[in-house]
């Protein structure tokens, strides 16, 4: 009971106690809606597939068994892909982010004298999309099919990415780089010493969204790169998991085997698919938790300046 | 009468004339170049880029009045007027493909805003802050889940077989046998908007929150020596609060109105539930890259920009007219 009054507070008046123990008891159920299909996932991820095939496994493993990683890790493939996977979003977060703070910067300047301009020819792309066919035959002819440059060059710059870091920039105060320009400062070393420096929560946050898009993207893959094993992502290769368990039905239908050290153990596509699902997420939801602060502030910039 | 002028007096003249057309002409565009030649050299690589990548495919539109042939050159291609158009729009799967995509464009618009909202102001009716800190970090998880990931999700808490949302509804009594979710077409919008839901509310309350700590606490203070009650401060004090954000957000969703998602759709649909499945990107994707169709392809997809385009304009219009906050 003290937890429960902790958490509901101070009350006024049996209105606001019966008010404030509804919304406490829809939070705790938002809480089991949001958290059960992963915790899920996880547990069928830790447990022996041949056990998870009897069904009625919650959020805990039955039977616990690393196999299921263990195969994971010791596919060739998913090892290619998980590289790919890395190098796209370290490339694409440094190179994206940075493109986008520096174009920032210069439409953050009040003296600029192409500042409004490039504003307009950025902003009006986010809604003129010449479409999926016209974009595909456009990096064809670039030669960007089956390269590695098409996950990271057609979409360098995002302009809600752009919007925020400029708006941020220009609530900087104007006196700094006034200073800065009277000390012969010229616009390159008023960018890297100090934009940048001063940026850095908005940059922080642009980041976290320009890397979970990079992370999480596996359309490209599909659209460009889908022939190619050497250039796939570890998105793309669950999603393959995926279509094919959907499609067959997704049980032990199709499950083998293979010894280890004298014990069989068994992997079906539901136990490899939620082993993957857990590889491929658990670096963002490492991760995210720590930025919180920076990408609440970021996003009100964007929404409401933008 | 020129002759008849002292030469200091023309010279003046013929500054202040020159003055006047420097301000917009080519002088004063290629002095201002060579002043802040450093901002050029930081910007217009990328506005190459941006004309490359994002302007030029524009031209692509071409296609969708041609008979386009890959093979062919650009200018060796047949015209077609307007076939490609009156193929689509005499077309019935074409109808059902924007049924379908209104469909859930709208079950999505609506439902987005209305939960987010609610998870808004139930999340700022919380008096713990640890536990409004926890539930919020919880709540934006998911949309950090690839959809390829919650597709999965969505599957397997929907699977025939020891789903959990068929466990639960057979234990509580309100289905007597297990439903295949994903095979009957008509529960599709439903698991569409349910799934967008489940992975978008806490991220999207994010704003509304941020909107709410800018109301000026006064006002609930004073509402409160008026007695008024907690829903009568949410009705009148809260809600008023966030409306000019929300004003802005839905101009903005209108615009999307034909963008009904792709992901979820494109990794949930199955042989079964294609019908209500299908919407305008992949109907663009099946014919265009899987059967090669260009010219169809890119007319449905000029179709769709012309259209956002058109909703979004008259959504901002429509909110001037009102006297609301508005896009541009």
């Amino acid at each position: 009971m003290g937890v429960i009054r902790k958490i509901v507070g101070k009350r006024r008046g049996v209105d606001d106690l019966i008010f404030d123990t509804i919304n406490v008891t829809f939070m705790l159920l938002l809480v089991v809606v949001m958290l059960y299909p992963m915790l899920n996932t996880l547990a069928i991820s830790l447990n022996e597939a041949t056990d998870t095939v009897r069904g009625g496994l919650h959020i805990l493993p039955r039977s616990f068994t690393t196999y299921n990683y263990a195969h994971v890790f010791n596919e060739a493939q998913i090892i290619q892909a998980g590289i790919i996977s890395v190098l796209r979003t370290v490339v694409g977060t440094g190179l994206g982010v940075f493109a986008s703070a520096m174009v920032a910067y210069t439409i953050s300047r009040p003296h600029f004298f192409l500042k409004k301009f490039i504003t307009l020819a950025f902003v009006l792309t986010m809604y003129m999309n010449a479409g999926l066919i016209p974009t595909y035959l456009l990096n064809r002819e670039l030669g960007l099919i089956g390269s590695f440059w098409v996950y990271i060059i057609p979409g360098l710059i995002g302009v809600f990415n752009l919007i925020v870091i400029r708006s941020f920039i220009e609530g900087l105060p104007e006196t700094i780089f006034e200073s800065a320009r009277m000390d012969g400062a010229g616009e390159f070393v008023q960018f890297f010493r100090i934009a940048l420096p001063l940026a850095v929560p908005v940059i922080a946050t642009v980041s976290l969204f320009v890397a979970v898009g990079q992370w999480n993207q596996w359309f490209d893959v599909f659209i460009y790169n889908s022939s190619i094993p050497e250039l796939s992502t570890l998105q793309y290769e669950l999603m393959k998991v995926l279509q094919s368990t959907n499609t067959s039905g997704g049980s032990a239908a199709d499950s083998f085997s293979r010894s280890l050290g004298g014990q069989v153990e068994v992997v079906t596509p539901q136990s490899i698919r939620a082993a993957m699902t857990v590889v491929v997420s658990i670096p963002i939801i490492m991760v995210y938790p720590f930025l919180q602060k920076y990408f609440v502030k970021g996003l009100t910039l964007g929404g409401v300046k933008g | 009468m020129s002759q008849s002028m002292n030469p200091v007096e023309a010279e003046k003249e013929y500054k202040a004339r020159n003055k006047y057309k420097a301000k917009r002409g080519l002088r004063y565009f290629f002095r201002k170049c060579k002043e802040q030649k450093e901002l050029l050299f930081m910007s217009v690589p990328f506005l190459i880029w941006l004309f490359i990548f994002k302007y030029i495919p524009l031209g692509g539109w071409v296609m969708a009045f041609q008979d386009f042939k890959p093979a062919k050159g650009f200018f060796e291609q047949e015209w077609a007027g307007l076939d490609n158009f009156r193929f689509l729009f005499g077309n019935e799967r074409f109808f059902e493909i924007m049924r379908n995509t209104l469909a859930m464009s709208i079950i999505n618009l609506v439902l987005g805003f209305v939960t987010a909202i609610a998870l808004a102001i139930l999340l700022n009716e919380l008096r713990n802050i640890a536990f409004k800190r926890i539930v919020q970090t919880i709540s934006y998880m998911p949309h950090f889940l690839s959809w390829v990931v919650v597709a999965g999700l969505v599957s397997t808490a929907l699977a025939m077989e020891d789903g959990i949302v068929n466990t639960i509804l057979l234990h509580l009594g309100i289905i007597d046998s297990p439903i295949m979710w994903l095979g009957v077409a008509h529960y599709f919008w439903g698991i569409i908007g349910a799934s967008d839901v489940w992975k978008s509310v806490g991220w999207n309350s994010i704003i509304y929150l941020a909107a709410m700590t800018m109301i000026n606490q006064e006002q609930y203070e004073a509402a409160e020596i008026d007695g008024a009650k907690r829903i009568q401060r949410i009705l009148y004090i809260t809600l008023p609060g966030i409306k000019p954000v929300f004003v802005i957000l839905l101009i903005m969703n209108i615009g999307y109105i034909l963008e009904s998602g792709f992901e979820a759709q494109y990794l949930l649909m199955n042989s079964m539930n294609m019908d209500y499945a299908e919407n305008l990107d992949i109907y663009v994707l099946r014919y265009g890259i899987s059967m090669a169709d260009f010219s169809l392809a890119t007319a449905a997809g000029m179709f769709k920009t012309i259209i956002s385009f058109i909703f979004l304009f008259g959504a901002n219009k429509i909110a001037e007219k009102l006297g609301e906050a508005r896009l541009f």
